[in-house]
Formats: C-alpha cells, sequence, structure tokens
C-alpha cells in the first residue's frame, strides 16, 4: 500500500504543477509547451482533472457495486463495509467531476448547466450516490441496510448502459462524442491530443485512480474498526 | 398448485384487498386530481405547448405512482402478512404475483391521466395514435417494473413515504426521457417510424429491470 501511497501523491503533484505551469504555444516545440486549442487555449488544461476525477467516479461507483453483489453471495459483512466505502468516496468524487465540470461548461459553453447528456447522467449517479445513503440510514440493522442497498446499488448501476450509450445517441450534446460530433459520435473517442500533454493526462488517470485505492483502504480500514467497536459495545 | 396457478391466486388475492379498502386507488385518483388542478392553476390562461404538455403528462405520472405503488409491498409489511407469504409462496410467484398487479394498477393510473388530460387541456391532442399507444403501454409497464422492485426495497425502511421517490427517480429517468420524447412525436403527429428509436429504447429499460429484479428479489424478500 505504501507504494500506492507514494506514487500517487507523486503523480498528482506532478500533473498539478505540470498541468498549470507549462505554458502554451502555437507552435509547439519540445516538451514543454502545449499546443493551443482554439476555443480551448487555456481552459484545455482542466481535462487533466475534470476527465481523471469523473473516470474515478464512475471506477468507484462499480467497485461500490461488485462489493455489492460479493455481499449478496458471502453475506459477510465485509463486503459491505468495501461497498459503502468506495460509494463515500464516489459520492465525494462525483461532486468534484460536476463542480470542475460546471466551471469548465460556464466558460466553454456559456452557463454552468446545459443539461449535456453527461451532465445528464453525472446528475443522475449524484442523485444515486443521494438515494443510496439515504436508503442505508433509513434501515436500521446492519444486515438488511446491507442487504438492500447492495440491490439498489446494483438495480441502479442498470441504468448506467443507458446513459453511456444510448442517450448520447438520442440527444445532441456538448461533450466530445455527442450526437452531432463532427469527429463521430460514440463511447469511445478517437484520441488526439500532443504527446506530451498526453503524458500527462495518463499520469492524472493513474494518478488518481491510486488516489481513490489508497483512500479506499484507509476508509474500509477504518470502517472495519468502527464496526468492531460498535460490536464490543453492543 | 402450479406457478401459474399460484401467481393468479396472489393477484387475485391483491386485487381483492385493494376492492375492499381501495387505499391505492383512492389515493392514485387524488393524487391526479389535485396535481393536474395545480398545473392548471399554475397556468391560467395560458395555452401550454404540447412540448410542455407532454412533459407535464409524465410528471403527473411519475408523481402520483409513486403515491400508490409501494402499498404492494409495504401493506404487507405493515399488516404483518410478509411472513406468512414468504411462507407459503416462492419468492418468483411473488414477484411476479406483485409486478402483475401494479402492471394492471399503472396502466389504468396512465389511462385515467390521459382521459383527464384530453379533457382539461385543449392543447393536448393525441395526433399519433399508435405512437401514443405503444409509448402508454411500454411506459406503463417499465415504470411498475422499476417501481415494484423500488417498493419492494423501502418496504422494510423506516422512512419509506419520503424515500420511495427519491429511489425511484434515478432510477426512472432513463425511461421519463424517452416517454416524453415520444409523448411529443405523438402529439406532433409524426409517422410511426420516428418513434422506433423510443420504442427499442422502453423495450430494453422494461426487460433489463424486469430481468434485473426477478434475479435480486430473492435477496429483497427473504431474512
Amino acid at each position: 500500500m505504501r507504494i500506492v501511497k507514494v506514487l500517487s501523491i507523486i503523480l498528482i503533484t506532478f500533473v498539478l504543477i505540470a498541468g498549470i505551469a507549462i505554458p502554451l504555444s502555437p507552435a509547439p516545440q519540445g516538451l514543454f509547451e502545449f499546443p493551443i486549442i482554439p476555443g480551448l487555449e487555456d481552459k484545455a488544461r482542466n481535462i487533466f482533472y475534470h476527465v481523471p476525477i469523473a473516470w474515478t467516479t464512475v471506477l468507484a461507483f462499480l467497485v461500490s457495486m461488485w462489493y455489492g453483489y460479493r455481499y449478496l453471495r458471502t453475506r459477510s459483512i465485509d463486503d459491505d463495509l468495501k461497498s459503502v466505502s468506495s460509494a463515500g468516496l464516489g459520492f465525494m468524487l462525483c461532486i468534484l467531476a460536476t463542480v470542475t465540470g460546471s466551471l469548465w461548461a460556464k466558460f466553454n459553453w456559456g452557463s454552468f448547466w446545459n443539461w449535456d447528456p453527461r451532465e445528464t447522467s453525472i446528475f443522475v449517479l449524484l442523485l444515486i450516490y443521494g438515494a443510496y445513503f439515504a436508503l442505508r440510514s433509513a434501515l436500521a440493522s446492519d444486515e438488511a441496510r446491507a442487504r438492500l442497498s447492495a440491490v439498489y446499488a446494483i438495480i441502479a448501476g442498470l441504468t448506467v448502459p443507458f446513459f453511456i450509450f444510448v442517450l448520447p445517441r438520442m440527444v445532441a450534446g456538448l461533450h466530445p462524442g455527442a450526437k452531432g460530433d463532427v469527429d463521430g459520435s460514440g463511447p469511445v473517442l478517437e484520441f488526439k491530443m500532443a504527446p506530451n500533454m498526453r503524458v500527462v493526462f495518463f499520469s492524472s488517470l493513474i494518478g488518481f485512480t491510486l488516489f481513490y485505492i489508497w483512500l479506499l483502504t484507509l476508509r474500509i480500514r477504518a470502517a472495519r474498526l468502527e464496526h468492531h467497536v460498535a460490536d464490543q459495545h453492543s | 398448485m402450479s406457478t401459474i396457478a399460484r401467481t393468479w391466486a396472489l393477484v387475485v388475492k391483491d386485487a381483492r384487498s385493494e376492492l375492499r379498502t381501495r387505499y391505492a386507488m383512492n389515493a392514485l385518483v387524488m393524487f391526479v386530481i389535485t396535481s393536474v388542478a395545480t398545473i392548471l392553476f399554475a397556468m391560467r390562461e395560458d395555452q401550454a405547448s404540447p412540448e410542455l404538455l407532454a412533459g407535464m403528462y409524465w410528471v403527473v405520472v411519475f408523481f402520483s405512482s409513486m403515491s400508490g405503488l409501494s402499498r404492494i409491498f409495504v401493506s404487507e409489511e405493515e399488516k404483518g402478512t410478509a411472513l406468512a407469504l414468504q411462507l407459503i409462496a416462492s419468492p418468483t410467484v411473488v414477484y411476479v404475483g406483485k409486478l402483475l398487479f401494479n402492471c394492471g394498477l399503472t396502466l389504468l393510473l396512465t389511462l385515467a391521466v390521459t382521459v383527464l388530460y384530453l379533457i382539461v387541456f385543449p392543447g393536448f391532442v393525441v395526433a399519433s395514435f399508435d405512437i401514443f399507444a405503444v409509448t402508454w403501454l411500454l411506459g406503463s409497464l417499465g415504470l411498475a417494473s422499476a417501481a415494484t422492485i423500488i417498493a419492494a426495497i423501502i418496504a422494510r425502511a423506516n422512512t419509506r413515504g419520503t424515500l420511495y421517490p427519491v429511489l425511484s427517480f434515478p432510477v426512472l429517468i432513463p425511461l421519463l426521457m424517452t416517454v416524453m420524447r415520444s409523448t411529443i412525436r405523438a402529439l406532433a403527429g409524426e409517422p410511426f417510424e420516428n418513434a422506433f428509436g423510443e420504442f427499442q429504447v422502453l423495450f430494453s429499460y422494461l426487460l433489463v429491470m424486469t430481468g434485473g429484479s426477478y434475479l435480486l428479489f430473492e435477496h429483497v424478500w427473504k431474512d
């Protein structure tokens, strides 16, 4: 775990510095200049933060769903602790992704919120996380809470393909890959990024994923201790 | 008794108990009337566009169904009959029976909202009857399917009244967005083929929701 912690700190620090400090240039030369993308300019730097955070949000949800499914099979409370720990982190990351995306939308597309298909999806994910925790707080017994929230996470997860694959093709959007995009629509985009930007971008992707794993293990350990203490007192 | 006969017996039992108390039906009818009246107050003399009316139609359907569809499991829990049902019927029978009952209730509900809308809103004219009929059928069944499994989940919680719409809404968003789009097409009088995309989404939503609920129901139902 130590290596995960150190690597995530190094990578995110590198991304924070490189993503902000490397200057833009109309004709980039060498490693230390980013190309100017017309229409995006300095705002393009947000891609190093917003996209990896959004990716980690989805990862956290999938992990939470997976451990929910595991709980239903094994009925061991440890799987529920893992599931809820991941959901808590996912909720935090989801808020961060919404805020970074909303700010970017304000300065690029003119308003904080446009109901573009991807914005709708992240909003729904926020609602799902909110509903998940509301459900958990309304159930008294540990066993029922673990069981029913796992089922809810899976039922909510069933709608995710509609948001990723169906909705962006039906409704015109602003994100790349939406219906009407000149570069073609679909969930998989052709990657067109300068090589040095790519290095920063993928460092960020790996950095945030490791950061998530580090926090997840911390939260699981804390949740286990809390559960243990609660057991001792009851 | 065969599985089909058991399931049917459960549907008949729920229908009979509903007809005796009329709890869900009264709640649904009153909710529909109240919400349509509120919309009428809000609009005053303005004539809303068909696009707006198509959206408002499903807003009324969503909130009305949230007032009545949870009854099916909550009543078992309140009357203390859930345990007896667990003993005498398999989870599959219970799930399919409850789902069929809720499907019937939702179809009646959407039918009632449609009739009311046709009467009170002059702008609500169904120009493509075929699109509207398929949307009504697939939309109601999809709604009932998602509402049934969420009802089973919240029946055990202690704040179920408020929790029900909160839990259902995110799950229902793909359905609501799609039925709103195809209702707009129906009101605009578009040809039947134009709504095929929406029908595919609605049909796959119905299959995915019902299949997923069917597989997971055992875990919700059995302690």
